[in-house]
């Protein structure tokens, strides 16, 4: 039995459905990420977990224990909102002491505990300032501990790093998924920001439009996503439209020029169409080559150099896609207009469903 | 840069206004500020002034301690009492019924009706706002009409009448509870939605919510809220007028009176009297400033 | 919350019955002239005396003389605060606050002390001068709401940059203020204005004191003598009121590219 149960909900509003049959099974101490696009349901399916939406239908057990319709205030989850929602009223340590002073614990140790939950964030001198005196990175840290301090079962995270800027954001990341580990508290962390999901999660749930679309560890998800919203929503993808030659051996024409997949066209008939995708890392300039690989000829169109990486946009006849090879002081990137050839293995072919219309 | 780089430029068109200090926009002020001491400052300040000179024109603290006269001082504590009651029921009702417009769970039309409403109604006070609790709470008004005929209670033989303190407070509340209306909205509405969750979150009821969290958050707003409508009610005298008359002895009806016709005998007493209306209306105000700045600080 | 709460319901409705029993009452009270029967007889009376006409007229003038007078002295200064000497700001804003303070009462009083016929400004002096002296005191009285309703349209249509635009394009500073800002400050001005005529329609104290025949003190006088007319006349007060606010909601729906200030 998974500490962490929701099995089958729903959740249904007067003209939509935000949440369709979600199910999912989490292990003590693991760290998963609910990933999409806004309006997908991941929010919506953390806040049932929380108690301030109730599901419609299905039920969520946590340590076996099934807090469905249980208020909000009896669950023992802590969460972290996107807008740190810190009582503005209160010091740093007495918002972090909030719950402990709700259950009525021992004033002494409630200190010990603030104490212990700001040397966790490394903000052990701020306990007498206000919030509006933080910054937004010490205000989410301070929001962590909250959440923290009350001894939670699980920790839940509702986009807490999304108003933060860039470079906080990645230190952010790294710490919270620091104090998970040391803590080993179950996590649920909802973002929209794939590099976040990626870095920091044991596994991660895609959803779109209200339903899973794969779950999955980072690896599974990046390098076989399962349907197109999936490859193409996490990293950037090359999506190339074919045509099916022979399904047997795997053939697929692209731009006229033929390819073989090594798998993924079973059950396809020729003459069929078919969506094709291919991540940048797994294309290479002809010139680092070996056998059995895929070859398209096209002209160098565009050449990024983003320092450790050279990004480069080949044109095919109907088609573009982009190149990402490591910087190479000894080779210089091919110049624009330069005929090249490109090649990828047999295994990097990713069929995707058919596109409509067939 | 070099002078042979350098772009020769066309000459300012003279529309553009000079950049010193004494432009146009001095000029432009000065008006207001000509109105302001004209029909503000200047006809307060004479007062202040006066309420510390005999008739001879000598400096005097004279008229200060005659306001400690028993008549004068009843006077200020009527006035003081009646304030104190209207803005206390007008806050606590005020803010009821703003907290179950906005957050109450009630339709959503109710809110912009309930705010046009007490924009109207806070508008609506003196004169008619007498006649209209006259014909509604007077011995032979509607509701004391209706309470005899319907369950047989008379109000009048019990005591009531709302040509008193209780009446009138009653009266200035039609105003004041729609004042608090209008400002606890925009500060209810300030509660955000995620300090009620978070709370909950931590295991705190809706009524500790209240207790630690939006209580103690609102609480600048309601305390300076409360002073305002004190100081609302203390400067209020058409409403009284029409309604008591002279029966009841407010420091405005006594003002009113000692304007029309020295009834004091010393107009330098009466001086005194508008500065100690002055003083209890501008700390209130005070007050209430200090308090809205100290929330506005912590909600940044 | 999104459940209603009986609590809620219960505030309402008593809330409803405070507010509503009053104005239903005045208006029941204003049809009992003939007995036995409801009719407008009150109204008819009311409405058909020359001494309402009277005064209404002359409230009405002055509300409007106020009006303009506000509106030429505020817009102007709310103008130059913002573009060029944000510093008095709050030196302004608190002179805005003096009214609200002060008692109108207070005020009146400084008036007839200071503006006396044996001053150096014998505004008392005439009726027409004791007029305009009512007129610059229900300037002062309605000086918060106007300033405060420009100050926030003039906020919301980024003064600073219009300006400079018509600078650029060769607008003196008439034609600015003129052409540019007076327009674009309209509704804003307008709901400032409905405000100023609510206020000054009721106005009792300071017109009753400077004894000048405004509606005001018509309203006491009715009062103190008759029974029921007095209640028509609250009612049409009421209505009036009404109908000022109706109005300024009305244009701030209307017209989305400006802002109605004051409440």
């Amino acid at each position: 039995m998974a500490f962490l149960e929701i099995d089958g909900v729903q959740k249904r509003f007067a003209l939509t459905t935000a949440v369709e049959d979600f199910r999912l099974d989490v292990e003590r101490g693991e760290f998963v990420s609910f990933l999409g696009p806004s309006g997908c349901g991941k929010t919506t399916t953390l806040r049932m977990i929380a108690g301030f939406e109730s599901p419609t239908a299905g039920r969520i057990r946590i340590d076996g224990v099934d807090v469905t319709h249980r208020a909000p205030n009896r669950r023992n989850v802590g969460m972290v909102f996107q807008s740190y929602a810190l009582f503005p009223n209160m010091t740093v340590a007495d918002n972090v002491g909030f719950g402990l002073r709700v259950a009525r614990r021992p004033a002494r140790e409630i200190r010990q505990r603030v104490e212990e939950m700001l040397a966790l964030i490394k903000l052990p001198d701020l306990g007498s300032r206000y919030p509006y005196q933080l910054s937004g990175g010490q205000q989410q840290r301070v929001a962590l501990a909250r959440a923290l301090a009350i001894r939670p079962q699980v920790l839940l995270l509702d986009e807490p790093l999304s108003a933060l800027d860039a470079k906080i954001r990645v230190s952010l990341r790294t710490e919270i998924r620091g104090i998970q580990r040391e803590l080993g508290i179950t996590t649920i962390y909802v973002t929209h920001d794939q590099e976040e999901a990626l870095s920091m999660s044991d596994r991660i749930v895609v959803m779109s439009q209200g339903r899973i679309e794969q779950i999955g560890t980072p690896f599974e998800i990046y390098n076989f996503p399962r349907t197109a919203f999936v490859a193409s929503f996490v990293g950037t993808l090359n999506i190339l439209s074919g045509r099916v030659e022979d399904p047997a051996r795997g053939a697929i024409l692209v731009d006229g020029q033929p390819i073989l997949a090594a798998a993924g066209l079973e059950g396809a008939r020729a003459g069929e169409a078919r969506l094709i995708a291919l991540r940048p890392e797994s294309v290479t300039l002809d010139g680092a080559t070996a056998d059995g690989q895929n070859r398209l000829a096209g002209t160098v169109e565009d050449v990024h150099f983003l320092g450790s990486v050279v990004r480069i946009r080949i044109r095919f006849r109907e088609h573009a896609v982009w190149l990402d090879t490591f910087n190479n002081p000894r080779l210089a990137p091919p110049a624009r207009g330069e005929p090249v050839t490109v090649c990828f293995a047999r295994e990097a072919v990713l069929v995707l469903e058919s596109p409509p219309g067939g | 840069m070099s002078p042979a780089t350098r772009v020769e430029a066309r000459p300012l068109p003279a529309a553009l206004p000079a950049p010193a200090p004494l432009s146009w926009a001095w000029v432009g002020v000065v008006p207001f500020f000509v109105f302001a001491l004209m029909f503000l400052i200047v006809p307060t300040s004479f007062l202040a002034v006066g309420s510390f000179q005999d008739p001879e024109g000598r400096f005097t603290l004279r008229n200060l301690a005659d306001l400690f006269t028993p008549s004068i001082l009843s006077s200020y504590a009527i006035s003081l009492k009646v304030s104190a009651a209207s803005a206390i029921g007008g806050a606590v009702l005020g803010f009821l019924l703003a907290w179950a417009a906005i957050l109450g769970g009630l339709p959503r039309a109710i809110r912009p009706a309930l705010l046009t409403f007490s924009g109207v109604a806070s508008n609506f006070a003196g004169v008619p706002l007498a006649f209209a609790f006259l014909a509604t709470l007077g011995r032979t008004g509607l509701v004391t009409a209706l309470l005899v005929n319907v369950f047989g209670v008379n109000i009048y033989r019990a005591g009531f009448n709302l040509l008193s303190f209780w009446g009138l407070a009653l009266t200035y509340m039609y105003f004041q509870i729609p004042l608090m209306v209008l400002i606890m909205a925009p500060a209810l509405d300030g509660l955000r939605r995620e300090w009620r969750e978070a709370a909950a979150n931590l295991g705190a009821s809706a009524w500790e919510y209240w207790r630690r969290v939006a209580l103690p958050i609102l609480w600048p707003t309601l305390l300076g809220t409360s002073l305002l409508l004190f100081a609302n009610a203390f400067g209020a005298v058409a409403t009284a007028y029409a309604l008591t008359g002279s029966s009841l002895n407010i420091v405005t009806i006594l003002l009113y009176a000692q304007i029309r016709g020295d009834v004091l005998h010393n107009q330098n007493l009466g001086y005194a009297l508008a500065l100690g209306m002055i003083v209890i209306t501008g700390l209130s105000n005070a007050a209430y400033i200090w308090l809205r700045g100290r929330s506005e600080r912590w909600l940044r | 919350m999104r459940r209603a709460s009986l609590r809620a319901w219960l505030v309402l409705l008593l809330g409803a019955l405070y507010f509503v029993v009053p104005l239903v009452g005045t208006f029941e009270f204003s049809l009992r002239y003939r007995r036995g029967v409801y009719s407008f007889e009150a109204y008819r009376i009311v409405l058909a005396d020359p001494r309402f006409q009277a005064t209404f007229g002359y409230s009405t003038a002055l509300a409007l003389a106020t009006i303009v007078v506000g509106v030429v002295l505020v817009v102007p200064t709310a103008y130059w605060i913002q573009l060029r000497l944000p510093r008095l700001r709050p030196v302004v804003e608190f002179i805005t606050l003096l009214p609200l303070v002060i008692p109108a009462i207070v005020l009146v009083f400084g008036y007839l002390r200071i503006y006396n016929s044996s001053s150096w400004l014998p505004l008392t002096a005439s009726e027409a001068t004791t007029d305009l002296l009512l007129m610059f005191s229900y300037v002062a009285l309605s000086l918060p709401y106007m300033y405060r309703a420009v100050d926030t349209g003039l906020r919301a249509i980024d003064v600073r940059t219009l300006t400079e635009a018509a600078q650029s394009l060769g607008a003196g500073w008439r034609t600015i203020l003129l052409r540019v800002i007076f327009p674009g400050v309209r509704v804003a001005v307008l709901s400032g204005a409905f405000l100023t005529f609510a206020i000054v329609i009721g106005e009792f104290t300071m017109a009753s004191l400077l004894d000048r025949p405004a509606f005001g003190p018509y309203l006491q006088l009715i009062g103190a003598n008759r029974a029921y007319e007095p209640a028509a006349l609250a009612v049409i007060a009421f209505a009036v009121t009404w109908a000022c606010m109706a109005v300024i909601q009305l244009m701030a729906r209307r017209a989305p590219g400006q802002v109605a200030g004051g409440r």
